[in-house]
């Protein structure tokens, strides 16, 4: 295994940059998500990483090795593609082991290590068979046992999770880990997809317009996310825009005075993020809140999510634990009266710039 | 048909006769779009059978109904040496044809596939050009072009082996051209890219992973350039000389002089040699899944 630096890789096409001065740096058996939307770049990294496209500017060194100019065939690197892009022609077995077979491994210990790497996939009775004679699922599973068994480097996961159904893409999901655990592979994984990003990576690299939004932890980037792009792309978020009037006072445009942390954030123009599931929901107009009628009641089982409009013209959504029956919240309903309150240390204070979230003002 | 069913019996007695009215209604669309089928199919193979049918017919002149079958064509056929001949030439022509044509026509579809360069749809054009040009023409221009080159090289073209293969080839290539560009089209360069990243250069990726898929293409395209080699009249016309004709130019000759059931014998050869040649292709590429 090796560690993967990227130093200031850059990708334009003509005026557009689709990759903006990316820079990274993955430990050893340390597993990267790269998530953003569709067209952010992460994609265009992965590949310039492996090899297939080549960087306007910028490095890339694996294991100490300035590879930014070398073709795919001469990097260290396992990809597994979206596609599974497997051999048709080829048996599993054969798959597996070009790899091998390019490296002029002795066919002795090829076949031991093919056996061995699709008994690590638990595909070792279909070794005799084509890919298409495979499910979906057992075709992902060849495709990371052809990039594991020439134990690369780095190894490159681009969405391999997209084309299985949502309960095979949780079992593979898994499986991957576990495998990226026990080899302790260094390891770049493209996602769009924020839980499967949560969920598998050590660090995640939110990426949007081929610019580094935010590198992190899963719980640094939710709890304390640097921009709005952020903070609407990890989970939710309400987004009130406003001004910081002074140190710990902040004045929505609907009118809304609210309490937030007095952190290191300076008066002036501001937008206030704060989580679904931070705010508490009581019945009726109460003092010690804000209050607002109830907009939309959607019940999610574990729990129920309230969206609230303000008096001031905004609108909240709050995210609560299902209410028991018996529970005066239970009868709550669209035209109802609620009092919204949370602790003033959840709201986080963001720069007002663009980057927008999707579904702001609404969530 | 089961809900109406079901509604029908719901509703009682009444409504019964309506579901089994619609029910004839639609079985009778059944067999009328059966039947059609039937006919297109019947319209297509009618010359075939016929051709067949007359080879084994026993009167000389040609007339409905046969006085009795024979065999007899055949062996004329066989005992001509003009068919003889011109059978062994026309393969001989077909395959060198469909060998030098498949390899040029593929490359040039692989450039077109893959790579942009400027006048690349010119060239894409150019290639499929001998399609749209008629036989004859192109047999004429091809002739007159072939007495200017002896002209100027002092190597004989017309009426010579290598000219008419060099004619041929024209026939195979825009074939080779569509059938190798569509193989090529649909294939995932993922699966080029997963054979680079596992190591393997640029000649062994084609080699081992690129080619093996365009298989498919390939066969098909092989067949389809034989094919129209071997069956080639109009063009071939003007370029075959004295002693040197193919097999379809043979029996035009032929039939300038006699009509009798050996020509319909003839055919029936070449019938069964390309119907057993695209039976044999088929069983190795699905050819319904790439033409």
């Amino acid at each position: 295994m090796s560690e993967l630096v990227l130093e200031r890789l850059r990708k334009e096409y003509g005026s557009v940059v689709a990759v903006d001065d990316v820079s990274l740096r993955v430990a050893e058996g340390e597993l990267v998500a790269l998530l953003g939307p569709s067209g952010c770049g992460k994609t265009t990294t992965l590949r310039m990483i492996a090899g297939f496209i080549e960087p306007t500017a910028g490095r890339i060194v694996i294991g100490g090795r300035d590879v930014t100019w070398d073709p795919p065939y001469r990097r260290d690197t396992g990809m597994v593609f979206q596609s599974y892009a497997l051999f048709p022609h080829m048996t599993v077995a054969q798959n597996v082991a070009f790899g091998l077979e390019m490296r002029k491994v002795a066919r002795a210990e090829a076949e031991a290590r093919v056996r061995k790497a699709l008994e690590l996939v638990r595909l070792g009775q279909l070794a005799e068979r084509l890919p298409r004679q495979l499910s979906g699922g057992q075709q992902q599973r060849v495709a990371l046992a052809r990039a594991l068994v020439v134990n690369p480097g780095v190894f490159l996961l681009d969405e391999p999770l997209s084309n299985l159904d949502a309960k095979l893409r949780l079992e593979v999901r898994i499986e991957i880990r576990e495998l990226q655990k026990r080899l302790g592979l260094t390891t770049v994984f493209v996602t769009h997809d924020q839980e499967e990003a949560l969920t598998l990576a050590d660090r995640l690299v939110v990426m949007d317009h081929g610019v580094v939004q935010q590198v992190g932890t899963a719980e640094e980037l939710y709890e304390s996310p640097a921009n709005l792009f952020v903070a609407g792309f990890i989970g939710r978020s309400n987004v009130l825009r406003g001004r910081l009037v002074e140190r710990g006072r902040f004045i929505s445009r609907g009118g809304l005075a609210l309490a937030v942390p007095a952190d290191g954030f300076a008066p002036g123009e501001a937008a206030l993020a704060l989580r679904p599931e931070r705010i508490a929901v009581a019945p009726g107009a109460g003092p010690g809140g804000v209050v607002g009628r109830v907009a939309l009641v959607t019940y999610l089982g574990a729990v129920t999510e309230y969206r609230v409009a303000l008096d001031g013209g905004e609108t909240v959504t709050a995210s609560v634990p299902t209410p028991r029956p018996g529970d005066p919240l239970k009868r709550v309903s669209a035209g109802d009266a609620v009092t919204l309150s949370w602790p003033a240390e959840s709201c986080r204070l963001l720069a007002p710039g663009p980057g927008a979230t999707p579904d702001e003002g609404g969530l | 048909m089961t809900t109406r069913a079901l509604e029908a019996a719901r509703d009682g007695a009444a409504a019964a006769p309506a579901a089994g009215y619609a029910r004839l209604k639609r079985r009778a669309g059944r067999w009328a779009l059966r039947g059609l089928a039937g006919l297109a199919f019947l319209f297509i193979f009618i010359p075939v059978i016929f051709v067949l049918w007359i080879s084994l017919f026993q009167q000389q002149i040609v007339s409905f109904p046969p006085e009795g079958y024979t065999l007899r064509w055949y062996e004329n056929a066989f005992a001509r040496s003009e068919f003889r001949h011109g059978f062994g030439l026309s393969l001989q022509v077909a395959f060198i044809a469909m060998a030098i044509g498949v390899t040029s026509g593929a490359a040039g579809a692989y450039a077109i596939v893959r790579f942009r360069f400027p006048g690349r749809e010119t060239f894409n054009t150019l290639l499929l050009g001998p399609l749209v040009v008629p036989g004859i023409v192109a047999g004429t221009s091809l002739y007159v072009y072939y007495i200017m080159v002896e002209n100027l090289l002092d190597v004989d073209f017309r009426g010579t082996l290598h000219g008419l293969v060099l004619g041929h080839i024209l026939l195979t290539i825009p074939w080779t051209v569509r059938l190798v560009s569509a193989s090529l089209v649909g294939l995932d360069r993922a699966i080029e890219e997963a054979a680079m990243n596992l190591g393997a250069g640029p000649w062994t990726t084609f080699r081992r992973i690129t080619l093996p898929m365009m298989r498919p293409g390939l066969v098909a395209a092989s067949l389809f350039s034989f094919i129209q080699s071997f069956e080639n009249l109009e063009l071939t016309l003007l370029l075959v000389g004295p002693g040197r004709t193919t097999l379809p130019v043979a029996m035009l000759n032929y039939l300038e002089f006699r009509i009798d059931p050996t020509i319909a014998a003839v055919a029936s050869v070449q019938i069964v040699l390309i119907g057993a040649l695209m039976l044999i292709t088929d069983r190795f590429v699905k050819l319904s899944r790439i033409v």
